[in-house]
């Protein structure tokens, strides 16, 4: 197995973490602490920067142009964000910055959803509770990505949160780690990974 | 019991201030007048426990007059100065003019010819520097209208005395002095333009060594960590500076004004005015004791009715002449009365002036003495002229005794404004920047002289005026606007405006800042809902802080904080019903705390919290959301 800190950074990532109470978080707590310390990602606690919600639209449009891939993680509260992760998109992402004429200051950057649902990952599908897989249920983040003209990556997904025991957390936030430093080195190239339903989902076939 | 030992009279002169100061305070009397009679009371004629060394104390102590105007120039920038030219020169001049062309008319019709009249009208002219100021600083007036009307006339004086002390010779019965233009008693005898050039050249000297020398000096003394040094060189600048200025003859008094003003944008003002403030004190304390020694009881005892027309005569022409610039001027009528009753005695320079008329053989002994003795009794009584226009003149302008001239005149435009702010220092200028930043119309009102000032130097409007007065708020347009921001600091006064807005505005939505609970309440009992207890959202913040620095997530911090808020305002609001009685207040304030205090604790054992509950974790068995 290829050795993580010997890859060379060549893409940088951004992640924009959004948890309204990381106190009582579980799976995040673990994604978190696993992807801290890695080289050519930076870690953008936006509940932490922004407690207020008075968001510096200036200073994250200065942020999203010095990365080339941009991680939103979140738990998927309601099908969706946290609150807080919404008003970024509705702000930051201008007409004119990043979409509509002149909008192209993130066209070619990656865009890859980390979430966690707590129902497990068979709730997701046509016939399960939740009648969507997750892919679907991500619509908007996908065609977010697309108007910006960036690459929508299948989600990094953990399911069953409610359920699961802290040595899976563990694994998970391996993974989580494995992928990201293979992103910040361009290991993972969109053009393959289109019929993934999740990224973890095999991270062998990733050549991971 | 005459003594020169050093310390017997440092004992006495000490001794007497101790004792005679706090007594005449305690009359409200003021300092003044209690050091004039400690200065009366040792004197030769009383007590007699000072001798020969009065003359040598007072030139000493005339030190501590040198010293104030420094320290009035500290405070003093350039551009106040110059924004006092108007004054200075128009009011200055007409005073002194106007004083001694009418002690000279006076003296003329009375037949003693013109020359004698006219030196003694210059003389008298001047006001006392020291006791007028030390008496507005002491009530703090000397910021208000009439203070610096006062300070700009007492400041034309001291210019003054250089040209007066070149004219003075020119009126003496004999020909000795004509043609020599000397500008002091000291002063080597020089050609006009010698002098002008030397004195011009010493003016320019202390501005340019204030500018570039004084602050590095400084820097280094200050850099050695040694306090003593630091006074010690305050000192040594303000004896330079007015060694330089005898030397060229001009006033050591407006020498150290002026580096004064040189000095009053520099860094080091505020430790340059805390190291000579004592010193000034003391040394103006021993020079008022020195006046009161001084007056030579004998030819009172001599000459009682005499000199008793004197001084009449002499305050009553001074004041006559003062009230009248003061009407000139514009100056509020409560204001001129101050303004007069403060400058019509006679001026410390009056002793130096009469002396050196005497020498250059403009008036003889016999005519200088009774002068001199009037002089120093209208200094004594000045205190008291102090004290009866607190007393007896001032309350008969009944309205709103303490407010310290006219209010401004509101512009037509700013009538039409939806907003007026009541109050503009700390709190409600961040209200009106707020809302001028948004384009809302504000008028803004607020009473503190020195705050309008400031505010208006940073281009903001404000309209100077109280606005506890009906007449100022009809003039704000508090008939047609929406609402008023009530932000005043003083905690009766804003219950009372507010009482008079509901009385005669009932239109007019009040928004009211409460120091604290207390104010709330008054508030709440006259049904004004809308109050901001001014340090609820600072406290807040630091809490917020120090949670957060303790390793607490912002947002976490934040939520708690406006949860407390929103507590604590429902907690206030019901509080209000119980505040007349102890007992029930307490025992509901106490169950708002216990129940504030519940919410946290059931949050902390992992049960559902009020507010947070949509972010928990689902129970292990229910997938049945998301």
């Amino acid at each position: 197995m290829v050795q993580l800190t010997s890859w060379r950074v060549s893409a940088r990532v951004l992640i924009l973490f959004a948890h309204p109470a990381l106190q009582k978080s579980r799976a995040n707590v673990r994604l978190l602490a696993a992807a801290r310390d890695l080289e050519g990602v930076t870690l953008h606690d936006l509940y932490e920067e922004y407690p207020t919600f008075q968001i510096d639209v200036a200073r994250e449009q200065a942020l999203l142009l010095k990365h080339e891939v941009v991680v939103l993680q979140h738990p998927f509260f309601w099908y969706s964000c946290p609150a807080l992760l919404k008003e970024w998109l509705d702000l930051v992402l201008e007409h004119g910055f990043a979409y509509g004429p002149g909008g192209t200051k993130l066209a070619g950057k990656s865009l890859l959803s980390a979430v966690t649902t707590g129902g497990p990952e068979e709730a997701y599908s046509h016939t399960g509770h939740n009648h969507f897989t997750l892919r679907e249920l991500l619509a908007p983040f996908e065609q977010t990505a697309r108007l910006c003209g960036m690459n929508w990556l299948p989600p990094f997904a953990i399911h069953g949160t409610h359920r699961s025991q802290s040595s899976e957390f563990e694994t998970h936030a391996a993974d989580y780690r494995r992928i990201l430093g293979a992103l910040t080195a361009g290991k993972i190239s969109p053009s393959t990974l289109d019929t993934l339903p999740r990224l973890n989902a095999n991270l062998g076939a990733l050549g991971l | 019991m005459h003594s020169d030992s050093l310390l017997l009279h440092a004992f006495i002169y000490l001794l007497a201030a101790v004792v005679a100061v706090p007594l005449a305070k305690r009359f409200g009397l003021g300092s003044v007048l209690g050091y004039l009679l400690a200065g009366v009371l040792i004197g030769p004629h009383l007590l007699g426990l000072v001798g020969e060394r009065a003359g040598d104390v007072m030139q000493f102590a005339e030190f501590g007059v040198v010293m104030m105007l420094f320290l009035v120039g500290l405070e003093l920038r350039p551009a106040l100065l110059w924004q006092m030219r108007g004054q200075l020169i128009g009011l200055g001049g007409l005073q002194v003019f106007g004083t001694a062309a009418a002690i000279a008319l006076i003296g003329w019709a009375a037949g003693f010819g013109l020359r004698l009249p006219l030196a003694a009208g210059l003389i008298l002219a001047m006001s006392s520097t020291a006791i007028v100021l030390q008496s507005l600083q002491e009530r703090g007036q000397l910021k208000s209208p009439p203070g610096q009307a006062a300070f700009a006339v007492l400041l034309f004086q001291d210019i003054s005395v250089i040209p007066i002390f070149a004219l003075l010779p020119l009126l003496a019965m004999s020909d000795s002095g004509v043609g020599n233009l000397v500008a002091s008693a000291e002063a080597p005898v020089r050609a006009g333009w010698l002098q002008a050039t030397i004195v011009i050249g010493a003016v320019i000297g202390v501005i340019l060594a204030g500018r570039y020398i004084v602050n590095p000096l400084f820097r280094a003394i200050a850099k050695t960590g040694m306090r003593e040094l630091f006074t010690a060189a305050a000192l040594l600048l303000v004896v330079a500076v007015s060694l330089v200025m005898e030397l060229v003859g001009l006033s050591a008094a407006l020498g150290t004004f002026l580096a004064g003003v040189v000095l009053a944008n520099s860094e080091y003002r505020h430790e340059l005015e805390s190291d000579i403030e004592p010193f000034k004190g003391l040394l103006l304390g021993l020079f008022f004791i020195t006046v009161g020694a001084g007056i030579d009881f004998g030819l009172l005892r001599a000459h009682p009715g005499l000199i008793a027309q004197l001084v009449l005569a002499l305050l009553a022409v001074k004041f006559l002449v003062l009230l009248l610039l003061s009407r000139l001027f514009r100056l509020a009528t409560p204001d001129g009365f101050l303004f007069s009753f403060a400058l019509a005695q006679g001026g410390e320079f009056a002793f130096v002036l009469l002396a050196f008329a005497v020498d250059h053989r403009v008036l003889t002994t016999a005519q200088a003495s009774p002068l001199t003795a009037s002089v120093a009794l209208s200094m004594a009584v000045s205190p008291m002229l102090f004290v009866i226009n607190e007393k007896f003149v001032q309350p008969r302008f009944a309205r709103a005794p303490k407010a310290p001239g006219e209010p401004d005149k509101i512009d037509a435009a700013s009538q039409d404004n939806p907003v007026i702010i009541a109050g503009f220092g700390r709190f409600g200028h961040i209200v009106g920047r707020l809302l001028h930043a948004n384009g809302i119309g504000t008028t803004v009102l607020d009473l503190d002289v020195d705050q309008v000032a400031i505010i208006r130097r940073l281009g903001i409007k404000v309209f100077y005026g109280d606005a506890t007065r009906l007449d100022l708020l009809h003039a704000a347009g508090a008939a047609r606007a929406k609402l008023i921001v009530i932000a005043i600091d003083d905690e009766a006064k804003a219950v009372a405006l507010a009482e008079l807005v509901q009385k005669n505005f009932p239109n007019l939505k009040i928004f009211a800042r409460a120091s604290g609970r207390v104010h709330a309440y008054e508030f709440q009992k006259r049904g004004i809902m809308n109050f901001y207890r001014e340090t609820v959202d600072t406290s807040l913040e630091v809490g917020v802080d120090v949670m957060r620095s303790l390793g607490m997530r912002a947002h976490q911090a934040h939520r708690a904080a406006q949860l407390f808020k929103a507590h604590d305002e429902r907690a206030v609001r019901d509080l209000a019903q119980y505040w007349e009685d102890d007992d029930a207040y307490f025992k509901h304030a106490r169950q708002h705390i216990e129940a504030f205090e519940r919410m946290f604790v059931s949050d902390a054992e992992g049960k559902p919290a009020d507010a947070d509950r949509g972010w928990d974790p689902m129970p292990p068995n229910d997938t049945s959301r998301g």
